[in-house]
């Protein structure tokens, strides 16, 4: 693989970029792989990334029906952050953000990780309690977080309003290594590193059925043949029910669209991100200038990517609040994903009941931040048969009532 | 340089001038100007600045598909950056400033950027800024910020002064787009009888006819738009509107339009945006269709505009882009530009023709008009950079040796048509590759579908593919009677008009000039206008492997400008195409998204802004709250008083005075907001048997009971006392916070699980004031209002009754969160105030204390009662709250039961309730946890449990708190530690939970 730098762009400058490789390759399946990867998100893409460089495992598949970080991974508004309550989360989602600092580097691509901050503001005295307690729990978990004043908010972003006649800031929770990074650039970097370790990256090929002797796995019929593998990954966000289905067990998992927004781009306004959870509206600025907007998710289930107006207007009529300069932006695009819920919002990863079958899924509604804690646990979780990072997101936890309940502290989880 | 012509212009007023200001400069214009046209009528070429190289921007069409034609509008509050000047209606005293430079428009330094151009191909950014590390953050991306984003920032503490509103309304046929196929389908529609709503995004009927000409029934087309909207307007059951989009389609035929009511004219009284939600049974889509540029070197340069807005501007406007214009084109409508420029009097050195085989009859009405037309030639490059200067000309076929040079001042280049079918791939409409025309047009076959699988959107006229005047209004007649039939009208027997125009000759499809030009020249022929995209940033995404059209387009940035590619993406993917060796329709399009063109903000919030962004609940004594100057809290939708500070008490001590008078002699809480919910009917008492942990059926009328209830998964939701009032009849209190929740969790169950319940819940809330008197002198007070006996053998502890107080009726249940002698009583909302001011009166003698939340809070914590939400956070079983003794042991089932079983739940080392002491008497922060030796797996500090609530104890005169620790009610005594945020460490020590009166005597006198 040639690296990427600067000099690389002014070399092949000289000669107008006409000497760039592929990116990743694009191959035939072969026959058979030790591992098969079923959905090439972010998540898909990292387990096989970490397979390869933490575990040695190379000879292995991603087989994506569609073109590659297609799903949620090119949908969300990526929100990076650490600051959840629950030890089991904060510990995966700060491995997460940790990788995330070096991942440019890593994966020589720059996905334009800024940890620009991020805070969760506190509208009411029951979330100013929940920040304090996420603060105090955050601070044994290793994970940086501060409950800040409301003059410190304004300081920080300067078009919020502090005191609107309906929910006033009371202050917020802070992390400040908290950020964004670019969403296609973190599928794309991986793709790339896994090619480059020689995997196969095989887009366009839909997984049609799994096959099993003897409650083992053996491979998956695809659009594109049969394939062979020791052991199967199933990363496939909002299609889990799905392809667990054909695995012949069932999820506790249901699919609902989750929408966003962006204004058109104006000049930089807004350094940070800012989640509004009483209002349901988060905003941030991209690096492109436009201001990205979410909110919570839709309240019925489905599979088409997109979503009802209503949702939009809830989340706009929030921000216009909360940011009254942005009343005369305007919407620019909406766009909705699929997302996996489970019945405690937190994700399963996790052995199956078919031997050599795993899955990571329920990521929800704010996945994109875990990808590389989530590759790096799911890989060793298949590598090795357990990881202290996915320990407690097993699937039987349902069975045991053991869940990780995050909507404790906020309402909107992104 | 681009001029008003001394005659033309149909659609504006010469006799009305029109000042306005750009760059501070003062221009005029004419009324029915666009800012656009204004713009260029004062010889204003080049307007803005790219996004991404800076380069000069100049107008290049005429409508909603104008990617470089944007301004800042206004200023201060009303200042609006990114509008579109092709779309900006002109009106006095308009304010604009161009966008993405700095200093200014002609002296631009990020311009520099188009020097190294050559270095920032697309996604550059992803290949490099990566070292060092720190970098991107602190020097890398505020540089990248800076110089992305185009318009203006609205200053950080403008208020938008404008307001909005949202209209609502049900429709048969809504025809979108008042073009000639709109007005037909519209006629074809109303002549059946059926409702329909035709709206224009424009001020203007007739879309493109007028301009483009043509013969209906042997008249002048432009006659056809008079009596059409003559007879349109005389139909009941139609209804037209200008300057209204459509937006969005959704599902079920939920449309979302857009009426810009005053952006023509600011400070019209009433709202400036009007978003329109519709629900339409049929939607004709006759939003015609966009011209598509050609790809050649510099055809972004100012001066090179499509050819249909030349000709627009000419003759809507009577302004002319240049004296000598060149046309370039692969298809006969270009020659219609040439034609209309002759005959205004202006030269047209050339017509080049990439087609070998040239032009139709409009080629042969061009050369009798004395006009140069080279066929099978392209332009191999524009000359000039802040405008056109000239062009080279080369063969189509070759490489882009130059043949000639012809001077010129502009460039009116046509690609094709693209049909708009973003309304109809909104909602999963499918589109088909037609060869022929080039262009991708509605697959009739696939249509989005509704409920039942019918088919809601038409396509009609240009949208669908049909660009001849005859076959457009043949297509848009049958759409509009489609319309009309599947809404169950029956269209009359008319035929429809015919149109008729000249023949034209085939496009054939050029999407680059010339065919073999080199990578040099290719790196100056732009996709994007507005992000940039040239014809070599599409192949090299192709040659890294980005082959998806949705990978080509986040690549390289195509088509995500704010026109959102309505100009590049067919360019676009038939390079990508090309490059990837497939043909278009293998490539696909990229997913089409609402809106149609942007809409503001302000819109979508409509009226909800300010006070009205949420309703405020107000119980009937929130007046008496806010005259004393309470300070609230947000709870739920209510604002509760969370104390009465007086004169210049801090809260604290606000909260102090009002525990300590209530403990000692009276108190008062306007509890009205408590959820009060009446469960009827003869399955009243098994239903409720089944929501709460307790056994409720056995409750007798005239008692109270202290009630549980747990979600499914067995996790504690809400508590409240359940009164029963007779055999059937119960009413539930509620937390204030639970009792919508509560409300529909009920409705859930006994709609989907115990439909066949003869159950009844209403929910009573705001029909009930309720008044917690509380404190010694309780009994005393509402004694000396007279009217019902409230002594301890008639109406104990847990017991209710009816009766009348002051000669108000009233009901009052004796119950108490507080551990005092406490009665609530309940009155007619309509009474609750006059009540209120009674017990004032009748209390002053005993010092009467009004308290707020917070008060109310720290007794319930003296007392040791959970409160939900404190306590409680969904993860807390009643068990671990030692409220074992509100779960009925004697039920077969309620809800939460077999949840509660599972062996998570049963775990002996969950966390459960005590009561914390800090050893130093002060008080525990909010949210510690207790450590515990070492760390886990993950290398977190083990923890064993954690404070739920803390206060400073005024009756104690102390910190309080309430806690769950791992195994805490055997561990008394002990000593836990729970470290700050600062740095600092608290140590407490577990303790039974109830602080105050441990044995209930104040409670049960
Ligand atoms: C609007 C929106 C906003 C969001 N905002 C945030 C945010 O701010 N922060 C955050 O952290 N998270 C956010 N999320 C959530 C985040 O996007 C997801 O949790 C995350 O991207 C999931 O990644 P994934 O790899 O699991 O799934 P995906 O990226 O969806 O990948 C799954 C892949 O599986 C493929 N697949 C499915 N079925 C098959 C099959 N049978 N055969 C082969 N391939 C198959 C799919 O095509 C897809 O490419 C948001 C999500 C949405 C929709």
């Amino acid at each position: 693989m040639k690296r990427y730098s600067v000099f690389a762009v002014a070399r092949e400058a000289a000669r107008y970029h006409t000497g760039w490789e592929r990116a990743w390759k694009s191959p035939a399946p072969k026959k058979k792989y030790d591992v098969i990867i079923i959905g090439a998100g972010g998540h898909g893409l990292a387990t096989a990334y970490y397979l390869g460089k933490n575990h040695g495992i190379r000879n292995v598949a991603i087989v994506e029906k569609g073109w590659l970080g297609g799903g949620n991974t090119g949908r969300n508004t990526t929100i990076i952050r650490s600051n959840y309550l629950q030890d089991p989360s904060a510990a995966i989602y700060e491995k997460a953000r940790s990788l995330y600092e070096t991942m440019s580097q890593d994966l020589n691509y720059n996905v334009m990780y800024s940890p620009r901050g991020v805070m969760m503001l506190a509208q009411t005295e029951h979330e100013v309690r929940g920040y304090l307690r996420t603060a105090h729990a955050n601070a044994l978990q290793g994970v940086d977080t501060r409950f800040i004043q409301p003059d410190e908010v304004k300081k920080l972003v300067p078009i919020i309003n502090l005191d609107g006649p309906r929910y006033p800031v009371l202050g917020a929770l802070w992390q400040a290594r908290a950020g964004t990074a670019r969403h296609d650039a973190v599928a794309w970097g991986y793709a790339r590193a896994c090619s480059d370790m020689g995997m196969d990256v095989i887009q366009q090929c839909e997984v049609t059925s799994i096959r099993q002797t003897g409650g083992k796995v053996t491979g998956v019929d695809t659009t594109k043949g049969s394939i062979d593998c020791d052991k199967l990954g199933i990363v496939v966000a909002g299609h889990s029910g799905v392809v667990a289905d054909m695995a012949g067990f069932r999820l506790p998992i249901e699919s609902v669209a989750l929408q966003a927004l962006v204004s058109e781009p104006i000049k930089p306004c807004m350094d940070v991100v800012v989640m509004a959870n009483t209002v349901h509206g988060y905003m941030s600025q991209s690096d492109k200038g436009e201001m990205v907007i979410g909110g919570g998710a839709d309240g019925y289930n489905n599979y088409t990517q997109r979503g009802s107006f209503h949702h939009i207007e809830e989340t706009v009529r929030a921000l216009v609040e909360t940011f009254p300069m942005i009343s005369r932006l305007k919407m620019l695009r909406q766009w909705g994903g699929i997302v996996d819920m489970t019945g405690d919002r937190s994700p399963i990863l996790s052995k199956t009941p078919l031997e050599g079958c795993f899955i990571n899924c329920g990521w929800g509604t704010g996945g994109f931040k875990a990808i590389p804690g989530s590759g790096w646990g799911m890989a060793e979780l298949m590598a090795k048969g357990q990881s202290p990072l996915t320990d407690e997101f097993s699937l039987y936890r349902f069975r045991e009532g053991k869940f990780i309940d995050e909507s404790v502290a906020a309402g909107v989880a992104h | 340089m681009s001029t008003r012509l001394a005659t033309g212009g149909r659609l504006v007023n010469r006799a009305q001038k029109m000042n306005f200001t750009f760059n501070g400069e003062r221009l005029s214009g004419h009324a029915g100007d666009t800012l656009a046209s204004a713009l260029l009528a004062n010889g204003k070429m080049m307007v803005g600045r790219s996004f991404k190289y800076h380069r000069p921007r100049g107008v290049v069409a005429s409508g909603a598909e104008e990617p470089n034609a944007l301004v800042n509008l206004g200023t201060g509050n009303r200042l609006e950056p990114n509008q579109r000047a092709t779309t900006t209606e002109l009106f006095e005293g308009l304010a604009a400033t161009s966008q993405n430079h700095w200093p200014s428009l002609e002296f631009d330094i990020g311009a520099v950027n188009t020097y190294f151009s050559r270095f920032l191909p697309a996604g550059f950014y992803y290949k490099m800024f990566m070292y060092p590390r720190a970098f991107w953050k602190h020097v890398y991306e505020p540089f990248i910020r800076q110089s992305a984003g185009l318009g203006r920032a609205p200053e950080a503490h403008s208020r938008d002064e404008d307001t909005y509103e949202h209209f609502y309304a049900y429709i048969d046929v809504l025809v979108i787009g008042g073009g000639i196929a709109g007005l037909q389908a519209a006629l074809a529609a109303g002549r059946a009888g059926a409702q329909v709503l035709l709206i224009e995004q424009t001020a203007h009927w007739g879309g493109r006819t007028p301009v483009d000409g043509g013969e209906v029934d042997g008249k002048p087309a432009a006659e056809f738009v008079e009596a059409a909207l003559a007879e349109l307007r005389g139909m009941k059951n139609v209804a037209l509107r200008t300057r209204m989009m459509g937006a969005g389609v959704y599902d079920h035929g939920y449309v979302l339009a857009y009426e810009r009511m005053s952006d023509h004219a600011p400070g019209t009284p009433g709202p400036r945006h009007r978003l329109w939600r519709l629900r339409c049974k049929q939607i004709v889509t006759a939003t015609g269709a966009i011209e598509r540029p050609l790809c050649f070197a510099g055809n972004d340069v100012p001066g090179v505009l499509l050819a249909s807005a030349l000709r627009d501007y000419a003759v809507n406007y009577g302004v002319s882009i240049g004296d000598r214009t060149v046309v370039v084109t692969n298809n006969d409508d270009a020659y219609r530009t040439a034609i209309s420029m002759k005959e205004m009097g202006l030269e047209v050195p050339a017509i080049i023709d990439a087609r070998a085989g040239g032009g139709g009859a409009l080629a042969q009405q061009a050369r009798d008009l004395g006009i140069r037309v080279e066929t099978g030639k392209g332009i191999a490059k524009v000359k000039g950079t802040r405008r056109v200067e000239g062009v080279a000309i080369c063969a189509q076929a070759g490489e882009g040796a130059v043949l000639d040079e012809i001077k010129c001042d502009a460039v009116a280049m046509s690609g094709g048509w693209s049909p708009v079918v973003h309304l109809w791939s909104h909602c999963g409409g499918k589109l088909d590759w037609d060869d022929a025309q080039s262009m991708f047009r509605p697959r009739a076959s696939a249509p989005p579908t509704g409920a039942t699988g019918e088919a809601f959107v038409i396509p009609a006229g240009s949208a669908n593919g049909h660009l001849g005047l005859g076959d457009v209004l043949a297509d848009a007649d049958a759409a509009g009677r489609a319309a009309a039939q599947a809404v169950g009208a029956t269209p009359p027997k008319t035929a429809a008009p015919q149109g008729a125009g000249p023949d034209e000759a085939p496009i054939e499809p050029v999407w680059l000039m010339p065919q073999g030009v080199d990578i040099k020249l290719r790196m100056k022929a732009w996709l994007d206008f507005q992000n940039d995209v040239k014809v070599s940033d599409v192949q090299l995404a192709a040659r890294e492997g980005f082959e998806s059209v949705e990978h080509a387009k986040r690549y390289t940035t195509l088509g995500m400008a704010t026109d959102q590619g309505k100009l590049s993406n067919i360019n676009g993917l038939a390079i990508l195409s090309d490059a990837l060796g497939q043909p278009i329709p293998q490539t696909g399009t990229t997913t089409f998204r609402p809106p149609y063109t942007p809409i503001s903000m302000g819109a979508i919030a409509g009226e909800a802004r300010g006070k009205v962004f949420q309703p405020i609940r107000r119980t009937p004594i929130q007046d008496w709250h806010e005259a004393q100057g309470a300070y609230f809290e947000p709870v739920g939708h209510w604002r509760r008083p969370y104390c009465y500070p007086q004169g210049g008490e801090s809260h604290a001590q606000a909260v102090e005075r009002e525990i300590t008078q209530t403990r000692n002699s009276l108190g008062l809480l306007d509890a009205s907001t408590l959820g009060k919910l009446v469960v009827k009917g003869p399955d009243a008492a098994r239903f409720l048997d089944m929501l709460y942990t307790n056994m409720m059926s056995t409750l007798k009328p005239g008692r109270c009971r202290y009630g549980l209830m747990c979600s499914e998964n067995g996790f504690l939701m809400d508590d409240g006392v359940v009164a029963r009032i007779d055999d059937e009849t119960f009413l539930c209190h509620t937390t204030t916070g639970g009792a919508e929740r509560i409300h529909a969790h009920m409705e859930e169950w006994l709609q989907t699980e115990w439909w066949d319940w003869q159950v009844y819940v209403a929910n009573v809330t705001e029909q009930y004031a309720q008044i917690g008197v509380v404190g010694p002198n309780a009994r005393k007070v509402l004694e000396k209002l007279g009217g019902m006996d409230l002594s301890r053998e008639t109406l104990p502890f847990m017991a209710w009754a009816d009766g009348t107080l002051a000669g108000i009726g009233v009901r009052v249940f004796r119950i108490s969160f507080s551990g005092e002698l406490s009665y609530e009583i309940a009155v007619d909302a309509s009474y609750g105030r006059a009540l209120w001011d009674k017990l004032l009166a009748a209390g002053e003698e005993f010092g009467v204390m009004p308290y707020g939340t917070e008060a109310l809070h720290v007794m319930r914590a003296e007392k040791g009662f959970i409160m939900i939400g404190d306590e409680t956070d969904g993860t807390v079983i009643p068990q671990d709250l030692g409220l074992h003794w509100a779960i009925s042991k004697k039920k077969d089932d309620f809800i939460g039961k077999r949840a509660q079983e599972r062996s998570h739940m049963t775990d002996p080392d969950r966390w459960q309730l005590v009561g914390l002491e800090t050893l130093d008497g002060g008080v525990l922060p909010d949210g510690a946890y207790a450590v515990a030796e070492g760390t886990n797996a993950n290398g977190q500090r083990n923890m064993q449990g954690r404070v739920t609530s803390t206060y400073y104890s005024p009756t104690l005169k102390r910190g309080i708190a309430m806690g769950l620790v791992r195994h805490g009610p055997d561990r008394m005594g002990e000593v836990l530690e729970f470290p700050g945020t600062d740095g600092t460490t608290h140590k407490a020590r577990i303790v039974e939970p109830v602080f105050f009166d441990k044995d209930g005597e104040k409670q049960n006198v």
